[in-house]
């Protein structure tokens, strides 16, 4: 073509030569513009990588406190004579409490570490030891004279000043709770080696508490609750969620009706979460009569706010399959559910997979449906047994994560930023899972 | 051109029984009428070359004889199709069982993404046509050994079959279709991805096949349609300009377009 126009005599305007080692002004022109555009582009992902660090710093500056838990440790070695005495006495509790304060007056004098300190300091600062001595020799009569190394939580305000929440300054004044002597007697019990800090596992399979033992609410009951919500979702979204979407994509003729259903769909999955928690509230709970604030109802609000995501990602991925595959299957004479069955899902499977664990990641960090389901109560105990999980009262992590987040105790706040830690933890570990399954599954061809 | 040795071919069977009897076929593609009024009978153990310019309808054509068409939601098929009598458009025929006797090799090499040997027993497995793994493995081997592909692949049966050449992966498709020993094989320009030893090896298996099945090819090659087939069809724009004998159609023409197709005026 070129080489034809350039030979014609009458081409009125030749094309000037040009050389290939100056760029002209168009080029020069383009490339300005692919470089301001390569720039902004790097600009928006630090930015977007900036914010990520600073709440990856803020969570884990303030959580990661809640992991640690400020503990008594003392051997002690408790006498069958002592036993006896101490179960004989009124003040049962008071008894052991003597016990344990000899038996730390005699380590701190081994350790050389001078203290002044009475019975009631001892209580301000490691709570109700005796009490915890008590029920522990009671239960495990066996270990009666032998040395038991016992590890009790201290008080939530020495846990706070060693952590450096709580300072000499914070204290005006002696309370019942604190007094100003008690910080020389928590640095001296430290030094000795029988205050000290430990991993909090309370923390991780405890139970919510009151504000008499804000530092041993734990977040163990809401994780069962949460997994049990999981295991009703995926037990119902997936199977209906990839049966609808085979359906609607394979089977079903494309008229109006689905039309209709397929933009119903796509909009369900804009519907905001708290708008599924009301229809929970009215269908399950106030029609149906299912209990109230458990994790079955929770499981099933989420399943109806995950089956849109499902149904869209199984489509967009069953979609993807290309169709001479099903041509070949139907080709050698399968049937459409052969070809569907044996060759189409398998090739979806990475996608439904990945869509389905976003979809479960979404529901696990759901918190409005369940405030109006009332899965956000105080949760004191675990339930009794696995399926009575499903129907007795708990709570979900971002529940009660919320839950802490709200009450005024400064503990509490920091047992929310350690919640969301975990639940952090949580959402990671089944994004992971999702890549690993879908690499799996790519590599095989 | 180049002419291939070994050839018995004209001596070999040919039937003068019909196979397929196709009366006034109309294709529409929503509003667009692909397949015009076209009737033609197709032998049995007979190779029947379609030939025209591209978008002519071949395809489309030979997508009715296996009911392929069912699968475009905008396709209408009217005309009635009979498979040795039988209207394989009545509501009675479930689709299934006719492709299992009807086969097709398609137009872009399409192996299922599995092995290599999975490729081949698909058919054979869901059509129950092993009673064991011997049996299996025998169905597997022949069929890629009529397919022209079993010296290559024999050492990496396990081997997926979308990592083969082009080439290879059609005449892996071959071997899958005609390992369900189809009556009627339908094949859609089987050698455009072909090197001239595969195809001669393709066109070989299109003779042996012939001497139980009836064979359709669409081919853009006239020296291949002169050379397999002993009825040849010629499309024009959704018609079917002239069918008749091989040797008629490509010595004597009847119809000035066939003739400046075949000369290479057209298409
Ligand atoms: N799925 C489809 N939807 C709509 N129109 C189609 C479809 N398939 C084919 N057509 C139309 O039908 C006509 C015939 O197509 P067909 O594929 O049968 O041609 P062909 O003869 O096989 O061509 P080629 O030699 O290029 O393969 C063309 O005009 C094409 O545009
Ligand atoms: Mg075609």
């Amino acid at each position: 073509m070129t080489d034809a126009t350039a030979n014609t005599p009458a081409d009125p305007k030749p094309k000037p030569k040009t050389s290939l080692l100056a760029a002209d002004a168009r080029t020069n022109a383009r490339n300005a513009a692919e470089k301001r555009f390569q720039y902004f582009g790097l600009a928006a992902i630090a930015a977007g990588a900036f914010f990520l660090v600073v709440l990856v710093f803020a969570i884990l500056s303030n959580g990661l406190p809640a992991f640690k838990q400020a503990v008594v440790k003392m051997d002690f070695t408790l006498t069958q004579a002592q036993f006896d005495e101490a179960e004989s006495a009124t003040l049962k509790t008071k008894v052991y409490t003597g016990y344990f304060i000899s038996a730390l007056e005699q380590k701190l004098q081994a350790e050389g570490v001078t203290a002044q300190f009475d019975a009631k300091a001892i209580d301000r600062i490691l709570g109700k030891v005796g009490g915890q001595m008590r029920g522990f020799y009671r239960e495990n009569p066996d270990k009666i004279g032998q040395e038991i190394s016992f590890e009790l939580p201290a008080a939530s305000r020495v846990d706070r000043y060693l952590k450096g929440g709580f300072t000499r300054a914070d204290l005006t004044s002696d309370n019942r709770f604190f007094h100003q002597s008690d910080f020389d007697l928590v640095d001296a019990l430290k030094d000795a080696g029988i205050v000290r800090s430990a991993f909090n596992w309370t923390f991780i399979t405890g139970v919510d508490t009151g504000v008499d033992n804000a530092g041993g609410a734990g977040i163990g009951a809401s994780v069962l609750g949460s997994f049990l919500m999981m295991l009703v979702v995926l037990c119902l979204a997936l199977p209906i969620g990839v049966a609808a979407s085979i359906y609607l994509e394979e089977f079903a003729p494309k008229n109006r009706f689905t039309d209709f259903i397929e933009v119903n769909i796509s909009n369900l999955a804009a519907v905001p979460s708290i708008v599924f928690g009301i229809l929970g509230l009215a269908v399950f709970i106030q029609f149906m009569h299912l209990p109230q604030s458990a994790p079955l109802v929770g499981g099933l609000v989420l399943t109806l706010m995950t089956l849109p995501t499902i149904i869209i990602s199984t489509r967009a991925s069953l979609k993807s399959v290309p169709p001479s595959i099903r041509d070949a299957a139907l080709g050698v004479g399968a049937s459409k559910m052969q070809s569907v069955f044996h060759h189409v899902l398998p090739l979806a499977a990475p996608g439904i997979l990945t869509g389905t664990i976003i979809g479960l990641a979404q529901a696990l960090g759901e918190t409005a449906p369940l405030l109006l389901i009332g899965m956000v109560g105080f949760i004191a105990r675990y339930p009794d047994s696995f399926l009575g999980g499903f129907e007795g009262p708990n709570s979900a992590m971002p529940a009660q994560i919320y839950n802490w987040a709200s009450r005024s105790d400064v503990v509490f706040t920091e047992k929310a930023w350690g919640g969301i830690i975990i639940l952090l933890a949580f959402l990671l570990t089944m994004n992971i899972i999702a890549i690993i399954l879908r690499r799996r599954f790519e590599r095989r061809w | 051109m180049y002419d291939i040795p070994n050839t018995n071919r004209d001596a070999a069977v040919e039937s003068n029984e019909v196979k397929f009897k196709c009366t006034d076929c109309q294709v529409y593609y929503g509003d667009t009428h692909a397949i015009k009024d076209v009737s033609c009978d197709l032998r049995d153990r007979t190779v029947t070359a379609f030939i025209g310019p591209s978008g002519c309808g071949k395809s489309t054509f030979l997508r009715c004889l296996n009911r392929m068409n069912d699968t475009i939601d905008v396709a209408r098929v009217q005309g009635s199709f009979l498979l040795d009598g039988e209207d394989i458009y009545d509501k009675k025929v479930d689709p299934v069982q006719l492709r299992a006797k009807v086969g097709m090799v398609f137009q872009k090499p399409n192996p299922f993404p599995k092995s290599i040997y999975d490729n081949v027993a698909y058919g054979p497995r869901i059509h129950g046509l092993a009673k064991n793994k011997a049996e299996l493995d025998d169905i597997v081997e022949k069929a890629l050994r009529r397919g022209a592909i079993w010296n290559e692949v024999k050492d990496r049966l396990d081997a997926p079959g979308t990592g083969l050449s082009g080439g290879q992966q059609q005449r892996l498709c071959i071997a899958r279709a005609v390992a369900t020993e189809p009556e009627v094989l339908l094949m859609d320009e089987p050698c455009s991805a072909l090197d001239p030893i595969a195809t001669s090896q393709v066109e070989e298996l299109i003779d042996e096949l012939r001497e139980n099945f009836s064979v359709v090819i669409v081919t853009h090659s006239m020296q291949q349609a002169a050379r397999v087939s002993q009825k040849t069809a010629f499309f024009h724009l959704g018609n079917l300009v002239e069918f008749g004998d091989t040797n008629q159609i490509f010595t004597n023409p009847q119809d000035s377009r066939t003739e400046s197709y075949i000369t290479g005026r057209i298409g």
